[in-house]
């Protein structure tokens, strides 16, 4: 368990290592000047080198680099070119946000992907079953951005039932959820068709199994089988796609919030990208991609939980 | 307390089941014996009203004095566990492998006995024990992967018990075990349908476990009982040919005879879909009459109690 653990926290450093580097790279290989985006285009080639040597762009790349590292490292994430706050800062503001709109996109993913899959399992070969997997070919085969559209016109526009975008802050609780259901469903909807079909074939693999024929040998109710003893031998490979998920709706909110005008995480990686504010796009990355890794180091954990015989793997 | 006649079980046009009849009274204990694909799982799987969705069902099945030729799975589920039990071939598969067995065993316990957890539990430490698991309050705590076959099927048998059933059916409980442990099984089987006063049909192509095992003895062929009695008259004088066949094809024990090629039964159970019209065992057998491959034999009794299918009976009157 301890190697396990080790292992894991090393693998967990040296992918946050590489996906800075990559990002830092990318950067500074696309065209644009943050020089020039902060003082206009009109602005004067004194003033943007000032600007420059002021921020450290005119230093070399890896000097450049190596600083941000060192500073990150004691917790110091840079400043903002764009918005000149600390970069902490402005994901301090923007994370009670997006943080429970990914946990609802989550959520709602998983109870509506695996309650639909389960049902189609049940109903194998029936009617139920094949409105559900028409309706997650649907599901798999629509864009997120489109369907958010399809949804304002529809709830916020015709009936009016929930704001089209925007959000009022967590003084108002229920504003605030009201405000975060569209975008949720808009998250969730993609994820668990795609779940539902996992979900559902997994099951029905298990339902083949010699123990499913022994529960039903011992007098146990369908619904019984299906939640107490097909369900959990179904969730290994359930819980590997969850786990990629989790990179789907982080990733997802960057889309979302900008069809919604959510002031939240994924907005801000947009428009950093948009301005060339290095050190944000940096700091978001790692951060998103430290969620990923996170999240599938939970999913191994989870294996092991669920199965028993894994109990091998941790070593 | 099992009255079947008739029974056919059809897979659309082609007849897993034929025309088979069965009686089983409080502690009988039947033995059924064939090769695979002779219907003996199928046979078993009637009884406990767990046939495939496709198959049909047609005949007179009657559980305990209810009719349950055409019950629904609801009907059928109030039956199992508490007056008719299944123990399967597989150990290995047979157990939820998330589960510790003893959260197995409970399950019935809970549910269709309605005791408390502490009572369910003591109830199945007891059945643990019964079923001769050493250390039960260890074992319940392990998961299948942790216990070796023979374990895994008494955990099964001691499930199968839990509601104190009045039949058990035991599908090849032994096929995937070694012999020695084999034989423990057959023995602890025994033991409990003794003890308990329960009924036990024992399904087998193992003749010498059968004869260890049961009192009566059905022999099966394509779907159909071809000869049945009690197992010491069966096996000692054979009436249907296939019966002579099959003991034929036994291994013989003393090494001297071993050099000898183990006979067979010639040919193979001929697939579902071509059967012969008339005797099924037509084409494989070693005395063929005209009418055989015509007409269907049906069940001559011999004796009370001991009856063959077969136009070619040596004399009808022992």
């Amino acid at each position: 368990m301890q190697v396990f653990l080790l292992r894991r926290s090393l693998g967990f450093l040296a992918t946050l290592f590489a996906v800075s580097v990559i990002v830092f790279l990318v950067m500074n290989v696309l065209p644009g000047d943050p020089a020039v985006t902060i003082l206009g285009i009109d602005s004067t080639e004194d003033a943007r080198a000032a600007l420059r040597a002021e921020l450290g762009l005119d230093r070399p790349l890896w000097q450049r680099y190596g600083a941000w590292v060192w500073d990150a490292v004691r917790g110091d994430f840079g400043t903002s070119y764009f918005f000149r706050v600390p970069v902490s800062e402005l994901i301090a503001e923007r994370l009670p946000l997006t943080l429970p709109l990914a946990a609802f996109g989550m959520l709602a993913t998983v109870t509506l992907g695996v309650t639909l899959g389960i049902i189609a399992a049940a109903q194998h070969g029936r009617p139920g079953d094949w409105a559900i997997m028409l309706l997650s070919q649907l599901g798999i085969a629509i864009p997120a951005f489109w369907l958010s559209i399809l949804l304002v016109l529809l709830f916020a526009v015709k009936l009016r039932w929930l704001p089209p975008g925007g959000f009022p802050g967590w003084d108002d609780p229920v504003l605030a959820l009201r405000s975060l259901i569209l975008p949720t469903a808009a998250l969730a909807l993609v994820q668990s068709a795609v779940l539902a079909r996992v979900t559902r074939s997994s099951a029905l693999e298990v339902m083949r199994l010699d123990f499913v024929r022994t529960a039903r040998a011992t007098g146990l109710a369908p619904r019984r089988i299906l939640g107490r003893h097909i369900l959990p031998n179904a969730l290994v490979p359930i819980v590997t796609i969850v786990g990629m998920q989790v990179a789907g709706v982080v990733t997802g909110t960057i889309v979302i919030e900008n069809v919604f005008y959510l002031p939240g995480l994924g907005r801000l990686v947009f428009q950093s990208i948009a301005n060339r504010d290095l050190f944000t796009v940096q700091a978001l990355v790692v951060l998103f991609a430290a969620i990923v890794v996170t999240a599938n180091f939970l999913v191994d954990i989870a294996y092991v939980l669920i199965d028993p015989r894994l109990k091998g793997r941790l070593a | 307390m099992i009255r079947a006649s008739g029974i056919t079980v059809r897979f659309g046009s082609h007849a897993a089941l034929r025309d088979v009849s069965l009686q089983l009274d409080p502690g009988q204990r039947l033995g059924i014996v064939g090769e695979s694909g002779s219907g003996k799982s199928m046979l078993g799987l009637t009884l406990m009203g767990m046939l495939p969705s496709s198959a049909k069902l047609d005949g007179q099945l009657h559980v305990d004095g209810q009719d349950m030729s055409t019950a629904a799975d609801r009907q059928w589920r109030s039956l199992r566990a508490r007056r008719v039990a299944m123990v399967f071939q597989e150990p290995a598969s047979a157990l939820n492998p998330l589960r510790r067995v003893g959260d197995t065993v409970m399950e019935p316990l809970r549910l269709h006995l309605r005791l408390d957890r502490k009572a369910a539990q003591q109830r199945m430490l007891e059945l643990l024990d019964e079923t001769g698991i050493q250390e039960p309050a260890l074992k319940a705590r392990q998961y299948p992967h942790e216990l070796s076959g023979g374990q895994r099927q008494r955990v099964l048998i001691a499930l199968a018990l839990a509601c104190d059933p009045a039949l058990l059916i035991a599908d090849e409980p032994t096929t995937a075990l070694d012999a020695h442990v084999g034989l423990r099984i057959t023995e602890l089987l025994v033991r409990l349908a003794r003890d308990r006063g329960m009924a036990l049909v024992f399904i087998s192509h193992d003749l010498a476990a059968v004869a260890r095992t049961v009192d009566d003895v059905a022999v099966m062929y394509g779907g159909e009982v071809v000869e049945r009695g009690p197992v010491a008259e069966v096996l000692r004088a054979p009436q249907h040919p296939y019966t002579q066949g099959l003991l034929a094809a036994r291994p013989p024990l003393d090494a001297g005879q071993l050099r000898r090629r183990l006979p067979v039964v010639p040919g193979n159970v001929p697939a579902m879909a071509d059967l012969p019209l008339g005797c099924r065992f037509a084409g494989r057998c070693h005395v063929e009459l005209p009418r055989c491959a015509a007409t269907r034999p049906s069940e001559t009794s011999l004796s009370p109690g001991r009856s063959a299918a077969c136009h070619h009976l040596p004399d009808p009157s022992i």
